[in-house]
């Protein structure tokens, strides 16, 4: 089967749910259409591994790079598997979440479609696709953080987590358009193959800095992690898998399958690891004082990804392993520990660490979901978590450089995460019973406590089976990353080693920080209003803003006399530049002879044009404009155009006429006070006239040989049987431009009977 | 000549703008006629001059005299002094309209729409 049915499946699916609401009980089915995909991915998994590959393409845009080519490797599938079975769970969560509130099924047509594009990016082999789906994970993202859309908060927050990740999504792009046009290839597996094409590329540095701010930006590392917490005001099944387990792991994704272009290069390395290493203890340090148990897990989330970071940017083959067992078991934790604090939420009305306590009885499903998934969190054995962390520590201590330092930071941030773990997956149950917030605390329905139960599990036989998980799943996509094949183990149990040690130290320093989690929890409104990089954002916000409305009301401040001088200066400007840059300066020559008649004529014309513009009063005004037109007949008459005479002469009475009309309707001409605005106005315009003189003396020194009219003059009698050529052409020749002008002047006709005719008492004169 | 009939252009161009770059309406409308009829001679005369023949076949002919003027331009001009007078005459009517509306006749004070 083609590899475009899962992503086509899923977006389908998103657009019948948009458009069928089932009912509240049959919500759930919805899961089936992911649930399809992520059967087709087990199931074309033996294809992928060892090197093996899927492909599949449609033509797009194949003059701009762009086609729709899709492969699926290993390190792929791994992802889409995660996207695709965690994102099963999650539509059934979602439906029993949604139980009782509005909006359920618009939720669930959210998720799918994210889902879509979700797997898109992770099965697009061509660098536009990419930046395709990409985009529209980031717009998914904005709808479903901004759900509550009733509310000011989350829309505010909806918009924060747009505006970072979208501008990180431009550098993306920008770096993606420079790599493939640097690679000659937009197809991403052609790339990496000739990644030393990339290495000598003149941009290199340049298009590294690029895609590492899309990714960065998209898992929110420092310092743009602020945006992050920010959206856990989305509904907890949004929280689960766009911002733990999927979207803000995009950008893990691709620093991982980028990895092996950019590796060779400092200005991969450093950023990579110092912003993941910064991330890491950011995240886990701030989380100590949130009391709110999803933002606890936010918090932990930014440290996971900083984990994840600072071992892609490591680079060596211990540590990607390491970020792979790492975030698989990630995945399946954080995903359930999100839902598990949904449940709580659901079930006691609160997420208040201070408010919670006791529930295990009451909520006993949740409950060992939540001590599953925060075992496997803190990384006790045989969990997956456990092996994770033995694999950092192995990592960190095997570095050839400043071992101690990333390994005290990966200490530090492993116990902070022991600490967290507990209080989320622990603490509300096993505490004391505290009153809860409101109603009668209840476990969920089935939907809610069986999806966190399926992934905390997943996370104890993942860890069971270290062997089967190493070979099939780690391994094979390792290879992908690394692009040699490996024929390396996973294993549980590495004997009394340093790692180990460190393990068990994490152990002793998570237990002594839970121990003192109220310290921390009292002094969180304090930390809260303390310096944040979030206010940097803030005020960049407001500045805009500031500036927009400055600059408009600088250039667009509603005086028209100002416009007309923009746009006047501007084609003025544009005329000037085609003269000095492309065209030269006319030749200053008389062609043809001065006669006296049109001298006489021109002068005349001119003389009128200066009093019609300079007079200051009405009459004198219209009667020199009159005067201009009259002139403007006599040259007509004399260059042999007794048409446009008649014409002329027709329309110039009739608009003086007109005019005189209207005129003792209006005030007196009023002279401006500012001497500066019509000194500068008199120059823009003796500028704008030199300017269309030249013009006009460069258009007449150009001669025709072959005039087109002469045709039209020998066809006139022959073909039309007109003698006076110029009506011929205007109504024969070119009949439909007439046409043309008929309908303006119909159109021109119906508007001024409609302004006349205009209701009087509209106007504010007549109030 | 085509020097001098540049020149009228360019005059009637720059009075023209200077007129519309006032504030008052009247003179926006004599802007409007001013420029209409710079840019009608612009196209009349960009192609060439012919003095006095005009391009009509005399009877007992099948073809124009040799060196009538260009009939072309002059149909185009035609078309356009017809559209401009039913510019202006649109113009002349808004400006009439605006002025009773607003009981102003500055143009910088209708800037309600585009406050801030």
């Amino acid at each position: 089967m083609s590899l475009f049915w899962p992503v086509l499946l899923i977006a389908a699916a998103s657009a019948l749910a948009a458009v069928i609401r089932l009912p509240e009980r049959w919500r759930v089915l919805w899961a089936l259409f992911p649930g399809a995909a992520f059967a087709w991915v087990v199931l074309s998994w033996p294809d992928v591994v060892g090197g093996g590959q899927l492909m599949a393409t449609i033509p797009w845009f194949e003059e701009l790079g762009a086609t729709v080519d899709l492969r699926l490797d290993a390190y792929g599938g791994l992802m889409a598997g995660l996207v695709t079975g965690v994102g099963t769970l999650i539509i059934i969560y979602a439906a029993g979440y949604m139980e009782g509130s509005p909006g359920g099924s618009r939720l669930i047509s959210l998720l799918l479609i994210f889902m879509a594009a979700m797997l898109g990016i992770v099965v697009a082999d061509n660098l536009i696709l990419l930046f395709v789906f990409w985009e529209l994970t980031s717009i998914t993202s904005y709808l479903l953080v901004g759900f509550s859309h009733e509310k000011l908060d989350s829309r505010k927050k909806a918009l924060q987590a747009l505006l970072v990740t979208g501008t990180g999504g431009l550098a993306l792009l920008a770096g993606l358009v420079l790599l493939g046009i640097e690679a000659g290839s937009w197809q991403i597996s052609e790339i990496i193959a000739n990644a030393d094409v990339v290495m000598a590329s003149p941009h290199l540095h340049g298009i590294i800095v690029l895609i590492l701010l899309g990714a960065f930006t998209k898992s929110a590392q420092f310092p743009f992690h602020f945006w992050l917490p920010n959206a856990m005001a989305a509904p907890t099944p949004v929280s689960a898998f766009l911002h733990s387990a999927t979207m803000v792991k995009a950008g893990v994704f691709i620093l991982g399958r980028f990895s092996p272009v950019f590796s060779g290069s400092e200005w991969w390395h450093g950023p990579v690891v110092i912003a993941g290493m910064v991330t890491l203890l950011v995240g886990a340090v701030l989380g100590l004082f949130q009391t709110d148990l999803k933002k606890i897990l936010a918090y932990t989330t930014l440290a996971v990804l900083g984990m994840l970071t600072m071992l892609i940017g490591f680079g060596s083959d211990l540590a990607l392993k390491s970020m792979l067992v790492f975030l698989i078991g990630h995945a399946l934790y954080k995903a359930a520990l999100f839902m598990v604090a949904g449940g709580i939420d659901h079930g006691a009305g609160t997420r208040d660490v201070w408010k919670l306590g006791g529930l295990r009885a009451i909520m006993p499903f949740t409950m060992v979901a939540g001590a599953l998934a925060a075992f496997s969190k803190a990384g006790f054995p045989p969990f997956l978590g456990f092996i994770g962390k033995e694999y950092v520590y192995k990592t960190g201590t095997s570095l050839d450089h400043f071992a101690p330092i990333f390994t005290g930071a990966m200490l530090l941030g492993n116990m902070l995460m022991f600490a967290l773990a507990l209080k989320v997956g622990w603490y509300p149950f096993w505490s004391q019973p505290k009153e809860a917030a409101r109603g009668h605390p209840h476990e969920g329905s089935w939907m809610m406590w069986l999806p966190p139960m399926v992934l905390a599990v997943l996370g104890l036989v993942f860890g069971f089976m270290t062997e089967w998980t190493g070979d099939t799943l780690v391994i094979p996509a390792l290879a992908e990353i690394t692009g040699t094949p490996m024929h390396e183990h996973l294993a549980l149990w590495h004997g009394v080693t340093l790692p180990l040690i460190l393990s068990l130290v994490t152990f002793a320093g998570g237990v002594m920080i839970y121990r003192a989690r109220e310290y921390f929890w009292k002094k969180h409104d304090q930390v809260d209003s303390g310096p944040k990089v979030e206010n940097a954002y803030d005020r960049l916000l407001a500045g805009t803003v500031k500036f927009a409305k400055r600059q408009t009301r600088a250039i667009q401040g509603g005086a028209l006399s100002r416009y007309m001088f923009i746009v006047v200066g501007a084609t003025a400007t544009l005329l000037l530049w085609k003269f000095v840059r492309f065209q030269g300066w006319p030749e200053l020559t008389w062609e043809g002879r001065l006669a006296p008649i049109p001298v006489i004529a021109c002068i005349w014309v001119m003389a009128g044009a200066i009093a019609a513009a300079l007079a200051q009063r009405r009459l004198v005004a219209l009667l020199s404009m009159g005067v201009v037109g009259l002139g403007i007949t006599a040259l007509f008459v004399n260059f042999g155009a007794p048409d446009l005479a008649i014409t002329q002469l027709l329309v110039d009475g009739l608009t003086v006429v007109l005019l005189l009309l209207v005129i003792y309707r209006l005030p007196p001409i009023r002279v401006e006070a500012n001497k500066w605005v019509i000194r500068a106005d008199a120059v823009l315009s003796a500028i704008m006239g030199g300017l269309i003189f030249a013009l006009t003396l460069s258009a007449m020194q150009i001669h025709v040989i072959e005039r087109v009219g002469d045709t039209l003059a020998q066809m006139s009698y022959v073909e039309a049987y007109g003698r006076n050529v110029v009506n011929v052409i205007l109504v024969d020749f070119r009949a439909l431009d007439t046409f043309g002008e008929i309908i303006v002047l119909a159109i021109a006709a119906i508007g001024v009977t409609a302004l006349l005719s205009a209701k009087k008492e509209r106007s504010p004169d007549e109030d | 000549m085509s020097m001098l009939i540049a020149l009228t252009v360019g005059v009637l161009f720059a009075t023209g703008v200077f007129c519309l770059l006032r504030r008052c309406l009247m003179r926006l409308i004599i802007g409007l006629v001013l420029l209409g009829n710079a840019a009608n001679l612009l196209v009349f005369s960009a192609g060439g001059l012919t003095t006095g023949v005009p391009a009509v076949i005399p009877s007992g002919e099948t073809v124009a005299p040799a060196g009538a003027a260009d009939p072309l331009p002059q149909a185009l001009v035609l078309t356009a002094i017809v559209i401009g007078f039913g510019l202006i005459v649109f113009s002349i009517t808004l400006i009439h309209r605006a002025r009773a509306a607003s009981g102003n006749d500055d143009v910088d004070a209708f800037i309600e729409t585009d406050q801030l």
